[in-house]
């Protein structure tokens, strides 16, 4: 392959990382157990043997509904939840095996921006001292130099920096983001992990905020793992898309790609039913059926019970990701058991004519 | 064709102890029968304050300061708490953004349901249960007759949305009102709520006002559009004309704003600034200070302008040719 991000050591890359939440049984049930109740620890697998890799200058977005386990990968892949299983790999080199210097550089070099700036910005701290305290602490500035500095990051993301000694409380939902991201971007991080980041703003807003990203990325060569349910957003300021369902990765392709040739039916429904202002259709035409629980997944393809064009065999087998036959190599990716079906017509069409 | 619903320079405004907050101010629409309409704005606009007014929801220190809401050609603001409550539920129903806010958590659905029915219709409990199913399975939700005894927690998001739906359907009103029913929900359980409301008003012949924040939701689904700007409807007509055709440079601006409306990669064109806070408004024009095309006439109130079924506020309005 001739692409120069493929050929580069991702940044991150999970390798089948798993993260499993359990409740354990409470002493009610563990004497029912005794009795022969045969209660079982409820487990919920929110991310199930994913693979991805983010390379360095690259903006990954990860799409999916809620309870598809996109925060907890981004939060496992930014290294503040440790992984149940598989492992994360920070430029190559597993994160538990990261000590020391290594192991706190690795920390400072991820960090995340969260939906809800209210609920992550302390509301009894003064803006100077949630965006300064972590650079301070970690010896990037003395603390004299303090004040000037955080000037200078307020100024960057569009903070007016005779606010610094104001409280959380008394900006904006929108001047509150930019809080939380120059406080991301104190420590100078390498790659940020937006969680959700502009789902809660206004659309204007949400415009200036993406911007400011976009920019910071040029300036400061980030890179970015950019979580969203709004495919729109996404497709925006990606480089490529990775949508999950259900714990599993089920598509990874370039924005372009996956808007114009979706392979699985997950996405094929998630871009058809995109509301848009251009297409004014006047026709819905949902898929049927919810979102399973996490609890009781369906076996096999976990859509298959949505899905229109499901078969037996999605009933039984677990799709893997397989190569499509994209535009470019190594770029478009799905995990649907028609691919096969598709690959052996193809193959069929073109040996017809040979007979 | 007589209006379900003619609003008439409805003012709310709040009395909070740092001054007056004018949430809606001098706002006027009417709702046709069959209508939806759908009115959107940013957060703090002043839409679901307008909602609100219209079912007489405003708690103190919020207050209907002058206005005239007409039902049916009846004033609901001289209406007595007792025929407020009447009508409320039973001919305008409400659904709000959060089901788990307006469901009872200790209640059964079916108990939740029956007493809605009780509240207007004198009938059995019996037969109050069997509109309740019916409602239930009118909105999708598979086997209503299992699923009436299950509490609000047991559903899941979308499916305690259609709950929601379901008892505001009981009483067929003429009118619903809901306030971001699906804001909350994914994409593909959005898509099915939107399709089951659409299906539903055009069944029972409902007008519904639609507020949302998503411009994309409202092309879908709405016949008409209102567009709020700190209290006030800026612009409003046929939703084919407006989003095509904005002539408030709001609409436009908020159009433009939308990641699709840029080709890829390219910086967003946001609406510069941010909304005025609603106890400090600039005199005049409120998007004066966030409009390119303002000039100093602009400090001054435009008035509302009525042209080919378009009603907008504006000096400086986007022409359009016919062609």
């Amino acid at each position: 392959m001739t692409n120069p991000i493929v050929e580069a050591v991702p940044l991150v890359e999970a390798v089948d990382v798993s993260r499993r939440f359990s409740r354990k049984l409470d002493y009610a049930e563990k004497i029912a157990n005794l009795f022969g109740a045969g209660l079982e620890e409820k487990t919920v697998h929110a991310v199930d043997e994913v693979n991805l890799a983010v390379y360095p200058g690259e903006v990954v977005g990860l799409v999916g509904e809620s309870g598809c386990g996109k925060s907890t990968l981004g939060r496992v892949m930014a290294g503040i939840m440790p992984a149940s299983g598989g492992e994360v790999r920070w430029k190559g080199q597993p994160l538990t095996s990261l000590q020391g210097d290594d192991k706190r550089a690795m920390r400072l070099s991820a960090q995340m921006i969260f939906q809800d700036p209210m609920s992550t910005l302390n509301p009894r701290k003064r803006v100077i001292d949630l965006i300064g305290e972590a650079p301070k602490v970690h010896g990037i500035v003395k603390g004299r130099e303090m004040r000037d500095y955080v000037a200078s990051l307020a100024e960057r993301v569009g903070l007016d920096a005779t606010y610094l000694d104001r409280y959380p409380h008394q900006f904006s939902g929108g001047q509150r983001q930019r809080i939380g991201i120059a406080r991301a971007l104190a420590v100078k991080p390498k790659l940020l992990v937006c969680d959700e980041s502009v789902a809660a703003l206004d659309v204007s807003i949400q415009a200036q905020i993406l911007n400011l990203f976009m920019d910071l990325k040029r300036e400061f060569g980030l890179t970015y793992l950019f979580i969203s349910h709004d495919l729109g957003v996404v497709k925006h300021i990606c480089d490529r898309v990775v949508v999950m369902y259900l714990g599993r990765v089920v598509e990874i392709a370039t924005p372009d790609e996956l808007f114009d040739n979706p392979k699985h039916p997950y996405t094929q429904a998630l871009i058809r039913e995109l509301p848009s202002v251009s297409d004014r259709r006047r026709v819905f035409t949902p898929i049927k059926g919810e979102i399973p629980s996490p609890l009781h997944p369906p076996p096999g393809c976990h859509f298959h019970p949505r899905c229109p064009m499901a078969f037996d065999r999605c009933r039984v087998e677990r799709p893997a990701l397989k190569e499509n036959a994209a535009k470019v190599a190594g770029r478009h990716v799905s995990a649907c058991h028609l691919n096969d079906l598709a690959a052996n017509q193809t193959t069929n069409a073109t040996a017809e004519p040979a007979i | 064709m007589t209006p379900v619903l003619e609003v008439k320079n409805l003012s709310t405004h709040f009395m909070t102890r740092r001054g007056v907050l004018k949430a809606v101010d001098d706002v006027s629409f009417t709702v046709g029968e069959r209508e939806i309409v759908g009115l959107v704005g940013e957060s703090g606009s002043g839409k679901s304050i307008t909602g609100f007014s219209i079912l007489g929801l405003v708690d103190p220190p919020g207050r209907v300061v002058s206005g005239q809401i007409l039902f049916n050609g009846e004033d609901l603001l001289t209406k007595s708490p007792t025929a407020m409550r009447a009508i409320r539920g039973k001919r305008i129903a409400m659904i709000f953004q959060d089901p788990m806010m307006t469901l009872n958590p200790v209640l059964s659905v079916a108990t939740q349901m029956i007493e809605t029915v009780q509240a207007h219709d004198r009938v059995s409990r019996a037969e109050a249960r069997a509109r309740s199913r019916d409602a239930l399975g009118l909105v999708g939700i598979p086997s209503p007759e299992e699923r009436l005894d299950s509490y609000p927690h047991q559903f899941s998001g979308g499916m305690r949305q259609r709950v929601a739906i379901a008892i505001a359907l009981l009483h067929r009103p003429d009118l619903i009102i809901a306030d971001e029913p699906t804001t909350a929900l994914d994409v593909t359980i959005q898509s099915q709520i939107l399709f089951e409301i659409k299906r539903l008003a055009a069944e029972f012949g409902m007008a519904l006002i639609w507020i949302s924040h998503d411009l994309g939701v409202v092309a879908a689904l709405a016949d008409r559009i209102m567009v709020m700007y700190a209290g006030r409807i800026v612009e409003a007509g046929q939703v084919d004309g407006v989003l095509t055709a904005p002539r408030h440079p709001y609409t436009s601006g908020l159009l433009s704003a939308v990641p699709a409306a840029v080709p890829r990669g390219e910086p967003l064109r946001p609406i510069p600034g941010f909304a005025p806070s609603p106890l400090s408004r600039p005199s005049g024009c409120a998007f004066r200070d966030r409009c390119a095309r303002a000039t100093d006439l602009c400090a001054t109130e435009p008035m509302l302008e009525i042209a080919a079924g378009r009603e907008f506020r504006c000096f400086h309005p986007h022409l359009w040719s016919a062609a």
